[in-house]
Order: structure tokens, then C-alpha cells, then sequence
């Protein structure tokens, strides 16, 4: 059915009160009702078209409808309710992507769509444009997987995806790819893919953005008397050199040897080694002997 | 002899769900002639069809007693014309066959 413009219908402008409006009708109708106008077709559609009108302007919540949403007033509910299913249901299916890292396809949301209007072309709401559905996956990866940039395929919902994953992402960090989400509706664009990053850490390392903490037992003579001491980092062994009478706790901090900086190449955090002094156990009777004359020696 | 059938005006009033007062202003308008038996007032059924058209004319384009008067006044006359009209029109097509 073509579009009614109830205003054109009945004489009037989109600014008219509703005291203008019961006036316009009164006039159309006294004009075109069919007990004035007997057997006359053309009178009784006109007039059925006035009734019609003045039923939708005359009562302000459908007017209201009517100015807002045109032509497909009568289904203002039906769309103002949908887009409120549309946004409690994306919530949904992102809860449920995070955990599975797949998507739902697009027939499945046209389906959804046209459970809620039906399929036909000619109606209003199909002329509604809808954004389409962001799509969220999670991607597992392990520390030494961010260590440095990389390219992976993904599959999301069918789609293979080749992501470049730069070194120093971090773990909970999302980045969204543009238009790899779901197909809009009636020509709305497309969604976003949302990937979101869980990096799990099973390395001697902490991490803390992109420095890296580790911990390195110092035996008690290294630590009295210094030494050279060869220690690992994330990507190899150095060789550190702890001066004489270093206490137990002390840290020490390996500049540039940390994590690299998301995005920014040839950057890197920082390392800090934490001495933890090892006491020598299960002595002997001459070094119980020898510590006892440090002890009195220390003490003296 | 001659049958008249008679509605009582009560039973309208529920039919058509309007006050007993309307039939009798239209009554005193002299749009409808009511028939009083007893003390109760009844029309004839073959009025019904003028009456339901009064009741549409007040409720669709809130015409008073008048002006329902004055639309039946023209209806009838239109009616008229058109009677006269179409019988002006056989009598001339009478005489454009004979040429």
C-alpha cells in the first residue's frame, strides 16, 4: 500500500493543533461523507482516507508515532521493542562468543529479523537501517607467543581471518577489526570483529605491563664476598655481576631486557631481578667450626 | 387491512446504545414522527433507515436537529432532480432514436 501523508490528507501542516485538526476533519468530512454524497465511490474512499487521517492525528500518542516513524507508525512498537531485543541480544551473544570464540551467522540474524516484521520488501520497517552485529572472539595465546609480532589465521563464524598480532599485547586487551562483523540491515554497515586477548603466563617471569620481574637465588658466598652470576632473561642467559655483600631482597634492574612496548619497535621494558639469599644447609663439622669464628670474630 | 409495524424506541435506545432523548429531539424536530401506545413510544420500521442515517450524520459530523433537517431537505430535493434528470434523459433519448 502506498505511502499516506495524513497532513496532505486532510489539509493541513505537520504544525497543526489538534483544534486545527478536528476543524480540517469536520470540514472533509462534512464534505465527503457518503450519507451527503449517495452513490458516489470516489466521496466514500475519500472519505474512509479522511477517517483514517484524522484517527492517527487526532490521538497524540499515535501522531506521535506517526511524525516519528512515517509510514510505519503502526509497527512503532514492534521496531522501538526490537532495537531494545537487538541490544539485550548482542549483550547475550557477546557472553557467549567470549567462551566458544565463534559467532552466529548472518542467515541466523536476517531470521531473527524476520520473525519479528516478516519478509516483505514493501514493508516500512524493512527501510529501518541496522548497524550489524559486532562479533567478539578470544584468543589464547601464551607469554612467549606476544613476545614478538606475529601472524595468525583465524577463523571467526566461518571467515578466515589473518591477524597480525603485534608484539607486547597484553592480556584482557581487545582490538577491533572494522567491518568484520555481522552484514548490516537494509544497507546498514557492517559490525566490528572484537578480538580480546588472554595471554596465559607460564614462564618464571612476571609481568607487569612491560617490565618483567624474576626472581634469582644468590648462594651466601656470592653474596658475602660478589661474583659473576649467569641468570636468564626472556630471550636468553646474561651474565650479571653481583658485588660483595649484597643483601638478601636486593633488586636489580636490567634495562631494555624486559618486555617489548606495544606497537613501538625495538622498545622494550625492563628487567628486575630480586636476590633471594640460599643459606647453605646440612653444614659440616669444620664449616659449623668456621662459622663460629666468624660469629666471634663479627662479634669481638 | 393494512399491517403497521412498530419498534419500541427502548429497544433502539439498547440496539443502537443512544439516550432516548435523541429520538425525541429528532421527534420534535419533526425529523421522525413517534407513536405513543400506552406510554410508550414507538416508530415505524421502515423509518429505521432514515433514523440510522440521523444517528450517523450527529455522531460523524456533529450536525445538530437542524442541520440534519436541512440534509434530508437537500438529499430529498437532489433526489428529485436526479428522478427528473433521468427522465429527461429516457424522453430525449426517445426522440434522438426516432432521428
Amino acid at each position: 500500500m502506498a505511502f499516506i501523508d495524513y497532513y496532505k490528507t486532510l489539509g493541513i501542516a505537520k504544525t497543526a493543533t489538534e483544534a486545527e485538526i478536528k476543524k480540517a476533519y469536520r470540514k472533509m468530512a462534512r464534505k465527503y461523507h457518503p450519507d451527503v454524497n449517495p452513490n458516489d465511490k470516489a466521496s466514500e474512499e475519500k472519505f474512509k482516507e479522511v477517517s483514517e487521517a484524522n484517527e492517527v492525528l487526532s490521538n497524540p500518542a499515535n501522531r506521535k508515532k506517526y511524525d516519528k516513524h512515517g509510514e510505519n507508525w503502526k509497527h512503532a512498537d514492534d521496531i522501538e521493542r526490537q532495537q531494545q531485543q537487538q541490544r539485550q541480544y548482542a549483550g547475550q551473544q557477546q557472553q557467549s562468543r567470549q567462551q566458544s570464540g565463534g559467532g552466529y551467522g548472518d542467515e541466523g540474524y536476517s531470521d531473527f529479523f524476520e520473525s519479528m516484521f516478516g519478509g516483505g520488501p514493501s514493508r516500512g520497517n524493512r527501510n529501518v537501517k541496522f548497524r550489524g552485529q559486532d562479533y567478539n572472539a578470544e584468543l589464547q595465546l601464551d607469554l612467549r607467543d606476544v613476545f614478538i609480532t606475529d601472524k595468525r589465521t583465524l577463523t571467526v563464524n566461518g571467515k578466515n581471518i589473518r591477524l597480525t598480532i603485534p608484539a607486547g599485547v597484553k592480556d584482557g586487551q581487545q582490538i577491533k577489526i572494522p567491518g568484520h562483523g555481522g552484514d548490516g540491515m537494509n544497507g546498514g554497515p557492517k559490525g566490528d570483529l572484537v578480538i580480546r586477548f588472554s595471554i596465559s603466563n607460564n614462564t618464571d617471569f612476571k609481568r607487569d605491563g612491560d617490565n618483567l620481574y624474576a626472581t634469582v637465588q644468590l648462594d651466601l658466598y656470592t653474596a658475602m664476598l660478589g661474583g659473576d652470576l649467569m641468570v636468564n632473561t626472556f630471550d636468553g642467559k646474561v651474565k650479571l655481576t653481583v658485588t660483595p655483600e649484597t643483601a638478601n631482597g636486593t633488586k636489580v634492574k636490567l634495562k631494555g631486557k624486559g618486555f617489548p612496548v606495544y606497537k613501538k619497535d625495538g622498545q622494550f621494558g625492563d628487567l628486575y631481578i630480586t636476590y633471594e639469599l640460599k643459606t647453605p644447609t646440612k653444614l659440616t663439622e669444620k664449616e659449623k667450626q668456621l662459622f663460629e669464628e666468624l660469629s666471634k670474630l663479627r662479634q669481638a | 387491512m393494512k399491517t403497521e409495524e412498530l419498534i419500541r424506541i427502548d429497544e433502539l435506545c439498547v440496539h443502537y446504545e443512544v439516550e432516548h432523548t435523541f429520538f425525541t429531539h429528532l421527534s420534535e424536530a419533526g425529523l421522525i414522527e413517534l407513536t405513543i401506545i400506552e406510554n410508550t413510544s414507538y416508530i415505524h420500521t421502515n423509518l429505521i433507515g432514515d433514523v440510522e442515517k440521523m444517528m450517523r450524520l450527529h455522531h460523524d459530523l456533529q450536525l445538530n436537529m437542524e442541520g440534519i433537517d436541512v440534509v434530508f431537505h437537500l438529499l430529498n430535493k437532489i433526489d428529485h432532480l436526479n428522478s427528473e434528470l433521468s427522465a429527461a434523459k429516457n424522453r430525449l433519448r426517445l426522440y434522438e432514436d426516432d432521428l
